[in-house]
C-alpha cells in the first residue's frame, strides 16, 4: 500500500441546507482519487466546521450550500480560519452560487468555486495542486 | 521538547499536526511519542468493534454524552476503511458525533486505515499515546471490523465493546472465534427489532453466565440502554483494577506495542535502505534458488548489520 502523505478533505455543509447528495456525490469522488474525506453532514455551523478541521488537521474544506447563505456562510469559515491561524487550509466552494457572487467569496479568500458540472477530477487535481503544508 | 509539552498543555492545533506527522511515520513525531510516553496510562481505554451499520458512531455519540455530564473528557478515533482500489477513504463516522464538535473536553479524530490489518490503522497506537498524554479520561476507539478476525483492538483496549443487531445470524454464526471471545461487554443495539431477546437469550448461553460479560440492550438513535452501558463500561475499569487483570492486560498492551514495534522497524529498515539485497533476494526466490524462510532469514541478518 502507498505509505505516501495523504491528503485529507472536510465536505461540510454549513447553514440550513436540507439536501445532500452533492456533498455526498464530492466525498465519493475524491474518495476514488486518492483522497481521505471526512463527512461532517448537514446543518452544520461555521464554528463546528473549523472545530472539526483542528482536529482533523485537514488540508482543505470544501463547503457547499444551496440554500443561499453562501456570502456570509463561506467568509465567516476563512474567518474563523484565520483567527485560529489555519489560514493555509484550502477553502473551496460549490453548491449553488451565482456567478456575480464569485469575486466577492474570492476576495475574502474562497480560493475557488466549482459548482455543479465540474469534473469530480478537477477538484481532486486543484486540491492536490493548491494544498499548502506549513 | 516544544511539541511534547504543548500536548501536555492540550493545545489542540499541535495535537493534531502531530497526528497527521505520526500517520505519515515522520521520524520527528515518532520521536515526540517517546517524550510523551511516560505521561500515558492514565486514561481508560475504551475498543467499539461490529459490522459495518449496527450503530457504532451513534452509540459513541451517546456515551460521550453521558460520560461528559459526568464530567470526564474523552478522546475519541474513528477508523473507517481506506479503499484498496484507489488509497482514498470516505471517513464517516464524526458526522454522528458532530454535537460534540465545539466541546473543548472531547477531541475527535478520523482516520482511515491505509493498509492496517487489524480493523485499526498502524498509528492508531501512536495517537492513543498522544490523547492520553493530553489528558483524555477515557479514550474510545471505534474500529472497523465485523468482529472474527479484526481483533487488534483487543490487545490494545482496556475494555472492548462487541455491538451486534438483531438478524445478523444464527447460534452458528455466534459461535464462530474471535472477538466473540474476547469482548467484556456485548451491546446488542436496534434492540426495538424482533428477534432481540432471542439474540440476548443466545449470547447468554454461549457465554455461560448470566450477565458477565453484560449484555446491554440500547436503541442508540433514541438514547435508550445507554446510560447502562457507559455505567458498565465504567464498572469494568474498577473490576479490572481490583481483580488485577488490569495490570495483566496492561502488560500484554506493552508487549505487543515492543513486537510490532520492532517488526515495523525491520520492515522500514529493508523497504527503505536495503532495495538491492530486497531485490536480488525476490529474483532468486522466483527462480527458485531460495524459499521464503531462508531468504527472509538472510534479510534479518543483513538488516541486522545496517542498525546503528
Amino acid at each position: 500500500m502507498n505509505q505516501k502523505k495523504s491528503v485529507r478533505v472536510l465536505i461540510a455543509k454549513p447553514g440550513l441546507d436540507g439536501h445532500d447528495r452533492g456533498a455526498k456525490v464530492i466525498a465519493l469522488g475524491l474518495r476514488d482519487e486518492g483522497i481521505e474525506v471526512i463527512y461532517t453532514g448537514l446543518r452544520q455551523t461555521p464554528e463546528k466546521i473549523v472545530q472539526a478541521a483542528e482536529q482533523e488537521d485537514v488540508d482543505a474544506i470544501g463547503l457547499s450550500c444551496l440554500s443561499g447563505g453562501h456570502k456570509y456562510l463561506f467568509p465567516r469559515v476563512v474567518e474563523l480560519l484565520r483567527e485560529k491561524d489555519m489560514g493555509n487550509v484550502l477553502v473551496i466552494g460549490g453548491g449553488i452560487i451565482p456567478d456575480e457572487d464569485i469575486p466577492y467569496l474570492k476576495e475574502r479568500g474562497v480560493s475557488e468555486i466549482m459548482g455543479p458540472g465540474t469534473f469530480v477530477k478537477d477538484i481532486a487535481d486543484y486540491i492536490r495542486k493548491n494544498v499548502k503544508r506549513t | 521538547m516544544e511539541v511534547s509539552s504543548r500536548v501536555l498543555a492540550g493545545d489542540v492545533r499541535v495535537i493534531a499536526r502531530l497526528m497527521t506527522d505520526l500517520e505519515n511515520k515522520m521520524p520527528a513525531a515518532i520521536k515526540e511519542l517517546d517524550n510523551l510516553y511516560p505521561h500515558t496510562g492514565k486514561a481508560h481505554i475504551v475498543g467499539i468493534t461490529g459490522a459495518p451499520g449496527v450503530g457504532k458512531s451513534t452509540l459513541v455519540n451517546a456515551i460521550i454524552t453521558a460520560m461528559r455530564q459526568k464530567g470526564l473528557t474523552i478522546g475519541v478515533l474513528a477508523v473507517d476503511p481506506t479503499s484498496p482500489f484507489t488509497g482514498g477513504a470516505v471517513l464517516g463516522d464524526r458526522v454522528r458525533m458532530q454535537g460534540h464538535s465545539t466541546d473543548q473536553g472531547v477531541f475527535i479524530r478520523s482516520l482511515a486505515t491505509r493498509g492496517g490489518t487489524g480493523g485499526l490503522s498502524r498509528a492508531a497506537l501512536g495517537m492513543i499515546h498522544v490523547l492520553d498524554a493530553m489528558g483524555k479520561d477515557i479514550i474510545i476507539v471505534e474500529t472497523v471490523g465485523i468482529g472474527q478476525a479484526e481483533i487488534e483492538i483487543t490487545k490494545i483496549s482496556d475494555t472492548s465493546i462487541l455491538v451486534l443487531v438483531p438478524g445478523m445470524g444464527d447460534t452458528v454464526q455466534l459461535m464462530k472465534a474471535g472477538i466473540m471471545e474476547a469482548a467484556d461487554i456485548f451491546v446488542i443495539n436496534k434492540a426495538n427489532q424482533d428477534g432481540a431477546e432471542n439474540l440476548k437469550m443466545e449470547l447468554e448461553a454461549m457465554t455461560g453466565a448470566k450477565n458477565n460479560p453484560p449484555i446491554v440492550l440500547t436503541e442508540a438513535i433514541l438514547n435508550q440502554g445507554t446510560e447502562e452501558l457507559t455505567e458498565d463500561i465504567l464498572n469494568h475499569k474498577q473490576v479490572l483494577a481490583s481483580s488485577g487483570e488490569l495490570e495483566k492486560r496492561r502488560r500484554q498492551r506493552a508487549r505487543h506495542e515492543l513486537i510490532t514495534a520492532v517488526e515495523s522497524s525491520i520492515s522500514n529498515l529493508i523497504e527503505t535502505r536495503m532495495e538491492k539485497d530486497l531485490e536480488r533476494l525476490t529474483d532468486d526466490l522466483i527462480q527458485g534458488k531460495t524459499s521464503p524462510n531462508v531468504a527472509a532469514g538472510e534479510l534479518l541478518a543483513l538488516s541486522l548489520t545496517q542498525i546503528k
